[in-house]
């Protein structure tokens, strides 16, 4: 059991790490291909749950996360970026210092405040849930703090991995596969949205801000 | 007692010499993979021997108006690194004067090198010592922070900041993989990658005027003086690999009370480990570029950033324990 | 006491007497008077410091129903070694001084005064005692600051120091007024005797951190530091900032330690959080100046902040019944408040000296001093390698000794502690860099290299005494750092009384010297090994190296990479220096901006390159209410052209609402 549990809470530290990496990225397809990255983690994780706590039906979770968040999704992302001729660059509102020592913060919060909420309850769970939550507010914040919608979408993904996370680490909670099914299609429509309205996005990106990296080396 | 005592102060001995006599095999073994993996043949592995004599059979030419400073400067620089090397544990944790100093004396050691080494650039007054000083000095401001959080990770583990506490407690407790440590190690790797001037950080073959770093301090130095220096330098190599080594990989290593038996494992085995990483750090440099001077701040905010995630998570797992 | 008492008076005297004359010959007398008063006080403290004892008095003198109480406990023994010991320094350098150039009726007279008023505040034991000598204190160095008052800056920096004082001591005595509560207690051994309520403890701390911090230079209270304690001649500026500080801090520790009774533990958050946020960002400040003095005035911030960190550590360790820890992070408080008043003594006098013999502040115009002031040269090292707090000199002992406290600090119950004991670290590391940046810096562009002025290219050593003043404060750093663990222990009667514990297991290591912060097995420093081993390593590292080598030296012009370049202008200055750290935290923090202007091509004029820093602290919390102050008093200059009736429309208004804020209260 000990071994079961260092295994998820090691699956989950990875994903809060790829949840870090996807506010570190500079180019809009390592972007994605940390998203990919997490993606797998979660379905790894969620696959372990499955096994370890004999919930046979969070397999398919497992696979969903797998095979539409870890390859169709990305792809297909990569696809529109290529098409859009926007994969350079990541727009960012602030710097990736300041970005990640909000994200630091966040966790900090995440921790502090989930310690203190679910004390009593069984250890392994409050471990997930903090690091589930924590995942969550990094996604929140990579959607507020990158302008384009790819790396928008990216975020909320990043956000619901870390509710599927939350949602297979605490157990005895219902209709998990019924979630995570609701959650794709939804994420399916936003990414079938990219793709309509790319023009709309191409124009928006056109700003001044764009200018201010034409000065040279002054970051 | 005293013969416990003898055993520990033979063992301080050995290590003492053992790191001087390693050193530049260690830097051999990195050169080496380096120009291999490249298709070049290579320096032969006891190359960095060879340098060291070469240089010390050579006049040493001072510019005309280096100060005292700049003379002493290398023999202190080598006597601290030297110092600091000997007091982590390498084959076995019981040396003789390891309680003299713990991490974080450790650290402010090679801290004391380090500024010797940036006044030595300043003082003979050329572009190139202030260019390289200047930013060793901000490098360092980078990487301390992330070192002091990998070292409060390691006193919330293993509630001690003693090496030698640090290195028994992980031999003892069961191998187990923990996020928080995986964290710290990566923080590790990034902080030792960038005190050594290894690339991505800085390039120890280059001359190239705008990414020199160490080079440019001590572009000044030649003869016995440069000797002196680059044998620090090689120090400190392996003085890192013998940190990451104590602390994330101490198995092998001869506990305080194990006999000459035990030494001779604990000696095999840390010079297996070590060579190991050497080889490690050659493939590591030849798969990366170095990146601008001004790119380091994101780089080593990844130490920083791993470094304050360990200890978050040390914080949580105690949590769940209480 | 009557030790005490005599030497204060012959403080008065000469002060007095130097002031009335303002003859040549009694001005050069301050100093030796100062010095043998200063001898004689630290000796009275040392001797309480460490054997116990000290005395209390009442004297039928100050206010009538009150009286003046005097007390000397160890507490106070402790500060007055620390100030004796800097008044002592700074006054051999005085000693020094040229007479028929250096010496003034502005300066002079106030020298022992202002020492006399820092000893009186240790030894006030009564509100109003304390508030006198206080603002004695303040006064006579605000007019050693404006001695040169025909500098507009000085002007300004006496101006603003002013303020800042009145600020500070109005918050004081808020202070005051909340301790001594309803019945108005004033005497400290009344004031003992209640306890606060929450609330008027939590308005006493903050106003005690904003009176005492404002003194000490805590930011956002540190506007004043670093133009005021540069401005004074440079002795003085040692005492200001070496000395005086501590006496800002020895008032806070005295209130919230002593005064104030049992510590909650949210007390700690506000002196951390400031104490940190002030460390990191006065070494930012002082990286990117280039006036010496003021890089020092600095850094004197940052000590400040690392001081203030330790003591809220203290405190929250205290608040959550770890006595042991507390006496740790009091320990490396206390510890560093000693070693600071060295080390920045020193450097001040070291500046001091090249002030006077380059005439010179700004670092762009020095150089090689090294070879032109060979004694100070070493001097300054010692004390520049002591502040960046490398070992294994005094300035590290206390900053292991925080270290060590720090990572106590996980273990604390309150997780606003828990997650705030990793930042504080990284900051006090990153402040411990940074310390070593701007050193290096400092000591790289003034002593080392080639001479950037004509000044520095002729400089010489400086008068006997003055090197003996330096040197004696080397001599303190090079011992503190190496018998700091017998300092430490020797702090244990101190820290009983203040934390109720000592360091635990002090005393039990395998040597002598051996620091122990907890426990043999958790954490230790041996400097005395450590040096001993390094002295080893670097005599076999000697002899195997001139036995082995050729040990021909030859001089040749400098190598650079095939450059050479006999121009000193091609040197690395100070702005170049920290143009990396310029680019990596100043454009964070005061939004740096570099600006090159490059004449067109063929054209002959020079190109141009300027750094724009903004000061936000500056901006927003002193300039803002300054306008809006003016703004508000040009608003308020309506009613003084109100008509009689209007007047007394307003004075009945101000009555009925006071009437009727009594009613509802009462």
């Amino acid at each position: 059991m000990i071994r079961g549990y260092e295994l998820s809470h090691l699956l989950a530290g990875v994903m809060l790490v790829t949840s870090f990496a996807l506010l570190y990225q500079e180019r809009i397809a390592s972007v994605i291909n940390t998203f990919a990255a997490q993606s797998v983690t979660l379905a790894l994780a969620v696959a372990w749950a499955a096994f370890s706590q004999d919930r046979s039906e969070l397999f398919i979770t497992a696979l969903i996360a797998l095979c539409l968040k870890g390859i169709v999704i990305p792809v297909a992302l990569h696809r529109t970026v290529v098409r859009l001729g926007i994969h350079r660059e990541v727009e960012k509102v602030v710097g990736v210092g300041i970005a990640l020592m909000v994200g630091l913060a966040l966790t900090g919060l995440a921790q502090a405040l989930l310690l203190k909420v679910t004390q009593g309850t069984a250890s392994h769970a409050r471990e997930e849930l903090a690091l589930a939550l924590a995942i969550i507010l990094l996604g929140f914040l990579m959607m507020i703090l990158r302008r384009n919608a790819v790396t928008q979408v990216v975020g909320f993904m990043s956000m619901e991995n870390g509710l599927i996370l939350a949602a297979t680490g605490a157990r005895g909670m219902p209709l998990v596969v019924e979630v995570s099914v609701a959650f794709s299609v939804l994420i399916a429509l936003f990414v079938f949205a990219v793709f309509v309205f790319r023009i709309r996005e191409r124009f928006d990106t056109i700003d001044i801000e764009a200018l201010d990296r034409m000065r040279g080396d002054a970051r | 007692m005293s013969a416990d005592l003898a055993k520990q102060f033979l063992a301080q001995g050995v290590q003492m010499f053992l790191v001087l006599l390693i050193a530049p095999l260690a830097v051999g073994v990195v050169r080496r993979v380096k120009a291999r993996l490249m298709r070049r043949q290579g320096a032969p592995l006891l190359q960095g021997y060879r340098d060291l004599a070469k240089l010390l059979r050579k006049e040493s030419v001072l510019a005309e108006n280096a100060s005292w400073l700049f003379r002493a400067a290398p023999c202190l620089i080598f006597a601290l690194t030297w110092v600091a090397a000997a007091l982590v544990p390498s084959f076995a944790s019981g040396l003789m004067f390891n309680w003299a100093a713990d991490v974080v004396a450790l650290v402010a050691l090679l801290g004391a090198a380090r500024a010797l080494l940036a006044l030595a650039g300043m003082d003979v007054g050329t572009g190139f010592g202030g260019i390289g000083s200047s930013r060793e000095m901000m490098i360092a401001t980078l990487a301390e922070p992330a070192m002091m959080l990998i070292v409060l990770t390691l006193a919330i583990a293993a509630g001690t900041t003693r090496l030698a506490g640090v290195a028994d407690f992980f031999i003892a407790e069961p191998l187990a993989v923990r996020v928080s440590l995986a964290l710290s190690l990566v923080a590790l790797i990034i902080v030792a990658l960038a005190e050594n001037a290894r690339i991505p950080v800085d390039n120890p073959v280059t001359h190239l005027e705008l990414t020199m770093v160490h080079e440019a301090m001590i572009l000044e130095y030649s003869g016995r003086h440069l000797a002196l220096v680059e044998a620090a330098s090689y120090l400190k190599l392996v003085l890192y690999l013998s940190l990451l080594i104590c602390l994330f990989a101490p198995f092998g290593m001869a506990p305080a009370t194990a006999g000459i038996g035990g030494w001779i494992v604990g000696l095999l085995a840390w010079t297996a480990k070590l060579l190991t990483g050497a080889a490690l750090l050659g493939v590591w440099e030849v798969s990366i570029a170095k990146m601008r001077v001004f790119r380091l701040p994101d780089f080593l905010g990844i130490a920083f950033i791993f470094g304050f995630l360990a200890i978050l998570l040390a914080f949580l797992t105690r949590g769940a324990v209480q | 006491m009557f030790v005490q008492g005599g030497a204060l008076g012959a403080l008065a005297v000469v002060a007095a007497l130097a002031a009335v004359s303002g003859r040549r010959f009694l001005l050069a007398v301050v100093y030796p008077v100062t010095a043998l008063a200063a001898i004689a006080l630290g000796v009275v403290d040392l001797a309480i410091w460490l054997g116990g004892g000290g005395f209390a008095a009442v004297l039928p003198i100050g206010l009538p129903t009150i009286g003046l109480h005097l007390r000397l406990d160890q507490l106070s023994a402790f500060f007055g070694v620390v100030i004796n010991g800097g008044v002592l320094a700074a006054s051999l350098y005085g000693m020094g001084l040229d007479r028929a150039k250096e010496l003034t009726p502005r300066v002079e007279p106030l020298f022992p005064l202002f020492a006399a008023a820092m000893n009186l505040v240790l030894i006030a034991d009564d509100a109003y005692a304390f508030l006198f000598s206080w603002e004695l204190m303040s006064l006579t160095s605000w007019a050693m600051v404006v001695a040169h008052h025909t500098n507009a800056e000085n002007r300004r920096a006496g101006h603003l120091y002013l303020v800042m004082a009145a600020i500070g001591t109005t918050a004081l005595l808020f202070a005051f007024g909340g301790l001594a509560g309803p019945a108005g207690g004033y005497a400290f051994d009344t004031i003992r005797t209640q306890a606060p309520t929450p609330l008027i403890a939590a308005l006493v701390l903050a106003t005690a951190l904003v009176g005492c911090g404002s003194k000490g230079g805590l930011i956002p209270l540190h506007a004043w530091l670093p133009l005021a304690h540069p401005a004074a001649p440079s002795h003085v500026s040692a005492l200001m900032s070496g000395v005086m500080t501590k006496v800002a801090i020895y008032g806070f520790v005295r209130i919230a330690f002593d005064l104030l009774g049992p510590p909650a533990w949210w007390w700690s958050l506000p002196p951390i959080v400031l104490g940190a946020i002030t460390a990191v960002l006065g070494l930012l400040y002082a990286v990117f100046d280039r006036d010496l003095k003021r890089v020092l005035a600095y850094s004197t911030v940052e000590n400040v902040g690392v001081i203030f960190v330790a003591l809220g550590l203290a405190l929250a360790f205290r608040a959550n019944g770890q006595p042991a820890a507390a006496a740790v992070a009091m320990a490396a408080a206390l510890l560093h408040i000693l070693n600071h008043s060295w080390f920045k003594s020193l450097l001040f006098l070291g500046a001091g000296a090249v002030l006077h013999v380059t005439g010179r502040r700004d670092l762009e115009g020095m150089g090689g001093l090294i070879h032109r002031m060979p004694r100070t040269a070493v001097f300054f090292l010692v004390g520049a390698l002591s502040i960046s707090a490398l070992p294994p000199l005094n300035g590290f002992v206390s900053e292991w000794l925080l270290f060590q406290s720090v990572i106590a600090a996980p273990a604390l119950p309150q997780s606003a502690l828990n997650f705030a004991a990793p930042a504080i670290g990284a900051m006090l590391a990153l402040a411990a860099a940074l310390a070593a940046a701007c050193f290096v810096r400092v000591y790289g562009v003034a002593f080392l290299g080639r001479p950037r002025s004509v000044e520095a290219a002729r400089a010489h050593e400086v008068p006997l005494v003055q090197q003996i003043a330096m040197g004696g404060l080397a001599l303190l750093c090079i011992l503190g750092g190496l018998l700091g663990a017998l300092l430490t222990g020797a702090l244990a009667p101190v820290l009983k009384g203040l934390v109720g514990s000592e360091l635990p297991n002090a005393g039990t290591g395998p040597t002598p010297f051996s620091l122990i912060a907890f426990d043999a097995s958790r954490s230790n420093y041996d400097a005395v090994v450590i040096a001993l081993f390094v002295a080893i390593a670097s005599v076999a590292a000697l002899l195997v190296v001139h036995r082995l080598s050729a040990r021909r030296t030859r001089r040749g012009p400098a190598w650079d990479c095939g450059f050479p370049d006999p121009s000193p202008a091609i040197q690395y200055s100070a702005s170049s220096f920290s143009q990396p750290l310029r680019r990596v935290y100043g454009a964070v923090v005061f939004s740096a901006r570099e600006t090159v202007v490059m004449p067109p091509p063929g054209d002959l004029q020079p190109a141009r390159f300027s750094v724009a820093l903004i000061d936000y602290i500056w901006t927003t919390l002193y300039i803002a209410p300054w306008r809006a102050l003016l703004r508000l008093s040009e608003r308020l200059n309506a009613l003084q052209f109100l008509t009689i009736r209007r007047y007394l429309v307003l004075m009945f208004a101000a009555l009925v609402i006071l009437l009727s804020i009594a009613a509802v209260t009462i």
